[in-house]
């Protein structure tokens, strides 16, 4: 088990990891996530005892890290693939890893024979590809068949083959009564691996929750509505009554409608009242990645945006009006992803309420407010948050969006 | 799964009066909240009713092969895999061992046995040794500043988080590993010379005590490398810096010997620089009966202090 209190980390002025608390529990996969820059890594230092932290402790099984009689026995950690001394080959680099707890020798074969890397045992892991380095990584952090295990990014550069073991290995490590905390950046591989998700922006902490409240509360689901190609002013009509009736309505590409906040029977009234005929009502459940995004775009520091190749293209002539683009609609718009609500002390996002462990409140578990029969939107229980719940505030700027 | 817990399950053993404290209600507020202070870690609480939490708790896993504490013959055995399995090792001992005996076995095929009559028979070796020295700071600042480069502290710390016990390992094996191959290659020089020059006075300059304090004197300084190394973490920082320490007290006096106020210092430098320290070992400067004692002092002592400051480092900085 591995435990946080009050995590804080300084780089002379810049915080890095601020007041961090969290529990990774046994018997679980445990995905760490957040934006680049968000101390993902830094976490994971401090946890293994590299960086000291500025205040707050750590502790994997109650000791702190550097107090632990024998680490690689206990914790088994893949922090960089590329850690390793390149003149060094596999073999050797796991056997002086091996040597340090006193693992015998006949170990270090068995687990390159694990991760497959018996064929190139006597080379040099300078030549090694990435995916190798990343099971080289692996066999290290399984060498000492440890209670505990981190992995940083483990399926960075690995092949279909390597993802699915590397998934199956997760979990398989997981059901053995391990505790798991495996940090990633590939969302999709994360919704099929862990059950249970910490995701930090900005070094603080904003959510520690099971996958599928995590997906819910974030209510990312949405409802596709399409109107008849040939009239566009039904268009425009449905998306007045959807927004009047507290939805907020953003177009997609191919001219289809992104419907949150109402129930799928709601949106088929209003349609309905406002004598809109409709040729797709459908429920959409949103994607861990969907989910995601929505949390932590308020806390991506580093933001990519469109190439304009303005730096390639030659300078107008004086008094020319550059040809204005259009905005295309769809990802990368303004609140695609919804805004964060706005919230009292700079906070911008609360967890929902303490749910966890515990099984959600909802025993039907229908996350998706779609779903079923009339129940209201996938608005968060007011009772913990002191926020207004995300869903129903953040109509304005969205709306702007639809009206194009 | 769950073997009764051992002694060596300490960790394990331990944790489980914690648990009825299952989640600290600051998990769940507002992660940013500053005036939030950080609860008092969970102390032993009054049971509470059994959780999935705990449930969780109770099936960890636990390894079947005990666990046992590890102890420095653990970090020696690993640093011995590291030195031997890298080719800088290979190449900077290689180098060495080519100059100390090449140069040695050419110097010893050039003089005669009357040549020997004031020196002791090793002095072919010291003409190696000034040159062969560098290989050995070389190979020293490479030991720890290599796992610097690549990133390969890292994971060395994180398999061995006593990090005092890592760098005295490393200290003790490169030591061994420079003494013996310094030693070794002074004595062969020795031993080839006194069997190509056995004339009737030559022999008489006693020999062992410079095969000795030669091979501590280089040793000392590869340490010396070893822990600037460490301080600095970087190797070709840190391999100027002890070419800095070799080369500028052997060629500043010759500057400071013009001004009268320098004077004193400059005389301290050219006693005590490396080359003519080991120059005093080997008695290359005629016969000196202190043979380099005291320089050898003060090369102990600037040692210990650059190791002490490693290790204070060590501890101290994150890695």
């Amino acid at each position: 088990m591995i435990e946080a209190v009050g995590l804080t980390k300084r780089y002379g002025a810049k915080t890095a990891v601020y007041n961090l608390s969290f529990q990774v529990r046994p018997g679980t996969v445990t995905g760490f996530l957040g934006p680049n820059g968000s101390g993902k890594s830094t976490t994971m230092r401090m946890i293994l005892g590299l960086d000291a932290p500025t205040t707050g402790q750590v502790t994997i099984g109650g000791y702190p890290y550097r107090k632990l009689p024998n680490a690689p026995r206990q914790v088994g950690a893949l922090l960089d693939a590329k850690a390793v001394h390149g003149g060094r080959h596999a073999r050797n680099h796991l056997l002086c890893l091996a040597q340090l707890s006193g693992i015998p020798a006949r170990r270090v074969d068995e687990v390159l024979g694990v991760v497959g890397l018996q064929d190139v045992a006597k080379k040099r892991s300078k030549g090694f590809s990435l995916g190798m380095g990343q099971r080289l990584g692996i066999a290290a952090a399984l060498l000492g068949d440890p209670q505990v295990l981190l992995f940083d990014e483990p399926v960075n550069g690995l092949d279909p083959e390597g993802i699915l073991w590397v998934r199956n290995l997760m979990k398989a490590l997981a059901a053995e009564g391990r505790t798991v905390f495996v940090s990633s950046h590939l969302m999709s591989e994360m919704a099929l691996t862990a059950e249970h998700l910490i995701v930090i922006g900005r070094g603080q902490l904003l959510a520690d929750m099971s996958v599928r409240d995590f997906i819910s509360a974030n209510s990312a689901d949405f409802a596709r509505v399409r109107t008849p190609d040939s009239e566009p002013q039904h268009r425009e009509k449905l998306t007045a009554a959807l927004t009047e009736a507290g939805g907020q309505v953003m177009p997609e590409q191919d001219g289809a409608l992104r419907v949150t906040g109402l129930p799928l029977p709601r949106i088929s009234d209003l349609a309905h009242g406002a004598d809109v005929r409709l040729w797709e009502l459908s429920p959409h459940q949103a994607s861990l990645e969907e989910a995601y995004m929505r949390m932590t775009q308020g806390a991506v520091d580093y933001r990519s945006t469109i190439d304009q190749r303005a730096g390639l293209q030659e300078q107008l002539p004086p008094g020319a009006v550059p040809q204005g683009q259009m905005p295309v609609a769809g990802q990368g718009q303004p609140g695609w992803y919804a805004p964060p609500p706005p919230q009292q002390g700079g906070q911008p996002f609360a967890m929902p309420q303490p749910q966890m462990p515990q099984p959600p409140q909802d025993p039907a578990g229908t996350p998706n407010p779609y779903a079923g029969a009339p129940q209201p939107p996938a608005a968060p229980v007011p009772a913990a948050a002191p926020a207004p719940a995300p869903d129903l505030t953040k109509g304005a700027t969205d709306n702007e969006d639809a009206a194009r | 799964m769950t073997t009764p817990p051992t002694p060596q399950q300490q960790p394990q053993a331990q944790q489980a009066p914690q648990q009825p404290q299952q989640f600290p209600p600051q998990a769940f507020a507002p992660a940013g909240a500053p005036a939030v202070a950080p609860p008092p870690p969970p102390a032993p609480a009054a049971p509470a009713p059994p959780s999935a939490w705990q449930q969780a708790m109770n099936n960890a896993y636990s390894s079947p092969i005990p666990v046992r504490k590890t102890h420095l013959g653990n970090a020696l055995a690993s640093e011995w895999t590291k030195i031997k399995s890298v080719r800088s090792t290979v190449w900077t001992l290689g180098i060495f061992l080519a100059l100390v005996i090449g140069i040695g076995l050419l110097a010893a095929a050039n003089t005669t046995s009357s040549d020997y009559n004031d020196v002791p028979f090793t002095i072919p070796a010291f003409f190696g040794l000034m040159l062969g020295q560098i290989c050995l700071i070389t190979l020293g600042v490479l030991v720890t500043s290599s796992e610097y480069g690549t990133g390969m502290i890292r994971t060395t710390f994180t398999a061995s988080p006593q990090r005092h016990r890592v760098l005295l390992a490393k200290i003790l094996v490169f030591f061994a590993v420079a003494f013996v191959v310094s030693a070794g290659s002074i004595l062969l020089v020795g031993l080839a010379t006194s069997a190509m020059n056995s004339g009737p006075e030559a022999g008489d300059v006693p020999w062992a005590g410079t095969v000795l304090k030669g091979g501590l004197y280089v040793s000392l300084l590869g340490v010396l490398a070893l822990a600037v190394g460490s301080m600095l973490r970087h190797s070709a920082g840190a391999i100027t810096a002890m070419l800095g320490v070799v080369l500028v007290p052997a060629i500043l006096p010759a500057f400071l010997l013009i001004w009268e106020s320098t004077r004193t210092l400059a005389e301290k430098m050219s006693d005590y620089n490396a080359i003519n320290s080991l120059a005093m070992i080997f008695g290359a400067d005629g016969v000196d009966s202190a043979g380099g004692t005291s320089q050898l002092v003060v090369l102990i002592v600037v040692t210990a202090l650059a190791v002490g400051g490693a290790f204070a480092l060590l501890e101290k900085r994150d890695v």
